[in-house]
């Protein structure tokens, strides 16, 4: 299976480029509990990619794993060509990986737009954020995005009030902010209408034109517009068990089987 | 009046508001009152106040010091420290020897080392007779030991309650030490100040202590203004993000462990600055100003001012020590009551402190005491709410209908 996976995503990555992110072999283990066994995956610089998987299939050990959350236990985990296995959470960061959670994740007692001044600085070190003050060009990005995401008539309040779907927005608007060449993004759409999730989708695949996206999700009405001609992974027990276009995982009998259980379903 | 509505917008938003970006003349107009109260307190106070009642201000003010270096670490950073009386006894004891040092002759040491044998001044004390250093070391010294502790401590990502009994813990330590210390220290005898002298007047006198009551005044309004820069800028807006949400801030490309061991630092050098200062005017330093309840007592005036504000922090140490004296005099047997009373209430009625309860609650407090209805934040606000807009030009209005006006039937305390 392993194999199969390595194949697969060998065909996708032109041989001359490494791929941006590269996950070679990864077991993470919580006391002998194996959330992450014998993983590979790899995405490029660009375009989609959605993980599905069922309860418990470690999809979000996944990410802690790629943001340094967690280590990982064996194996290497390979971004641009570095390993990230033993780096911080915040040098991963500012290598270019950035994270949405499941549950919007703003600072509440801050507005939308100094949350965004605070993804985008660019030095985020002390002594640049306490003397130096907001580049113009930052400014500049910050109020494009707040022009994005819809918020720029409440940028100054704080972000506490925003309803649900313009807080999903305004996280992915910082993780835009960051400027990373990967994005994660944990369930975007999760207490969502119908209207704000194709939103979403959309607003997922512009991004995906030009950074490398990885998209968790459950919902497969979501997953189906946002997949298109991108790959879906599935995870199951910690492993890849397939990879494919949408309409090959749908008719794959291990993931029906695993996952979907009725074909009806999906 | 403008955002009342029909629609409330859920329990966690009293009085937030659009706050406007502040702009350079609102920093004008703050730093003008800042200097007007600072001449106040420097030249009309102390005319009309007795020079007992002076002398109790100037430590008062000199606690609040202390206490705006609390609020920047809890209120902003929360960093719940239980041990500042470290830094605070620290920057007393630099002060307390440089005084003694310089008021001796050459080459002799302060009395208590001969009555436990001990001839030669310890080697860590050398310093202390520039005195050059001591204005220095009542700042640097207790902030590189709160870097050092806050860096071992934040490096292992300790934080919370943990946070706050590591900090405890390390009070007993060096209160202990302290105290312990006959020969290096003077143990738990401490160091006096009111018999030494200092640019050859006595440090007890009079003049003296109307000249450190002045420079309490002027270090009090430097560290506000200090605290004041540190967190309204980007990196005040990083704490208050730490505090919030701390390993979202990692996943957005910042070390928080550097941000927070910096401003654990700057807090300890302010505790140093208000500890030289409390010594000097109440004429002793000794191992009972790192006692755990005097630490606490610092973070409960700045509950009770308010946290988050650094208004809130200098008013809850004013008014807390002040009340304390008053009703100490007053009612000798039972003044102990009243100051838990207080703390009751605050933790009770008034959450946010004095200044939270201004900034939040006192209007819709004020306006319900008249009768009227709370008012109510809408968001989006009405000026900017889409609906709200087209129904306002329908109407032909440019502005807003106030729905307690109108004609329409509206759910609100008040049936006009």
């Amino acid at each position: 299976m392993t194999a199969a996976a390595t194949q697969s995503s060998s065909q996708s990555s032109p041989a001359q480029a490494p791929p941006l992110l590269d996950i070679k072999d990864v077991t993470v283990s919580f006391d002998g509990f194996k959330a992450i066994n014998g993983l590979n995956f790899q995405v490029g610089d660009r375009g989609l990619r959605v993980i599905i998987g069922p309860n418990g299939a470690g999809k979000t050990t996944f990410l802690d794993v790629i943001t340094g959350k967690v280590q990982p236990t064996e194996g290497k985990a390979l971004f641009k060509g570095k390993d990230i296995k033993s780096m911080p959470e915040h040098a991963i960061a500012r290598l270019g990986i950035g994270r949405k959670f499941q549950t919007p994740r703003v600072y509440l007692n801050l507005t939308p737009r100094e949350n965004l001044e605070l993804s985008c600085n660019r030095v985020k070190t002390v002594w640049h954020t306490l003397f130096k003050p907001t580049p113009k060009a930052e400014a500049r990005t910050v109020g494009g995005l707040l022009q994005t995401i819809g918020l720029t008539a409440n940028a100054h309040t704080p972000a506490a009030l925003p309803s649900l779907v313009e807080k999903q927005w305004l996280e992915i608007g910082m993780l835009v902010a960051q400027s990373p060449d990967l994005l994660l993004v944990d369930e975007p759409v999760a207490g969502l209408t119908d209207e704000e999730t194709e939103r979403t989708g959309d607003l997922l695949l512009s991004l995906a034109e030009s950074h490398g996206v990885i998209v968790i999700e459950h919902d497969m009405e979501f997953v189906r517009q946002i997949a298109q001609q991108n790959k879906v992974t599935v995870l199951h027990e910690g492993s890849v068990l397939c990879e494919g276009t949408m309409d090959e995982i749908q008719n794959d009998p291990r993931v029906i089987k695993v996952y979907l259980g009725d074909p009806d379903a999906i | 009046m403008s955002d009342m509505t029909t629609e409330t917008s859920g329990t966690e938003t009293p009085g937030i508001t659009a706050k406007a970006e502040q702009s350079g003349l609102a920093k004008r107009w703050e730093l003008l009152i800042v200097v007007a109260i600072t001449l106040i307190f420097l030249f009309l106070v102390p005319a009309f106040i007795s020079g007992f009642r002076l002398g109790l201000l100037g430590r008062f003010l000199s606690l609040a010091i202390v206490a705006l270096g609390i609020d920047l670490i809890w209120g902003f950073t929360g960093l719940l420290s239980l041990g500042h009386g470290i830094f605070f006894a620290l920057g007393g004891y630099a002060i307390a020897m440089n005084l003694q040092l310089n008021t001796l002759p050459e080459g002799a040491i302060p009395d208590f080392f001969s009555l436990y044998g001990v001839s030669q001044l310890p080697w860590f004390w050398q310093p202390c007779y520039s005195s050059g250093f001591s204005p220095v070391a009542i700042f640097l010294i207790p902030s590189i030991i709160a870097g050092l502790l806050g860096y071992l401590v934040f490096r292992n990502r300790i934080r919370g309650v943990y946070f706050s009994i590591l900090t405890q813990a390390a009070l007993v330590v060096f209160f202990n030490f302290f105290n312990g210390q006959q020969k290096l220290i003077n143990g738990t005898n401490g160091l006096k100040t009111n018999t030494t002298e200092l640019f050859g007047m006595s440090v007890g006198g009079n003049v003296m202590q109307f000249y450190f009551y002045c420079a309490t005044v002027v270090f009090l309004a430097l560290a506000y203004l200090l605290c004041r820069w540190l967190t309204s800028g980007r990196f005040g807006r990083m704490l208050i993000a730490i505090r919030d949400d701390e390993n979202r801030v990692r996943f957005s490309g910042y070390d928080p462990t550097a941000f927070k061991v910096l401003v654990f630092a700057v807090s300890g050098g302010i505790a140093g600055i208000a500890g030289a200062l409390y010594t000097v005017q109440s004429g002793i330093v000794s191992p009972q100003y790192m006692s755990i309840a005097f630490s606490i007592e610092m973070v409960i005036w700045v509950a009770v001012g308010g946290r988050a504000s650094l208004v809130g922090a200098i008013v809850g140490a004013l008014v807390v020590n002040w009340g304390k004296t008053l009703l100490s005099e007053q009612y000798p047997d039972i003044w102990l009551f009243f100051q838990g009373a207080l703390f009751l209430i605050v933790v009770t009625v008034l959450p946010d402190g004095i200044i939270g309860w201004f900034r939040y609650r006192a209007k819709d407090d004020l306006r319900s005491l008249f009768g009227k209805p709370p008012v109510v934040a809408t968001y989006p606000r009405l000026e900017v709410d889409e609906t709200v807009r087209q129904e306002a030009d329908l109407y032909g209005k440019t502005q807003p209908v106030d729905p307690t006006t109108s004609t329409a039937p509206i759910k609100s305390g008040e049936n006009s």
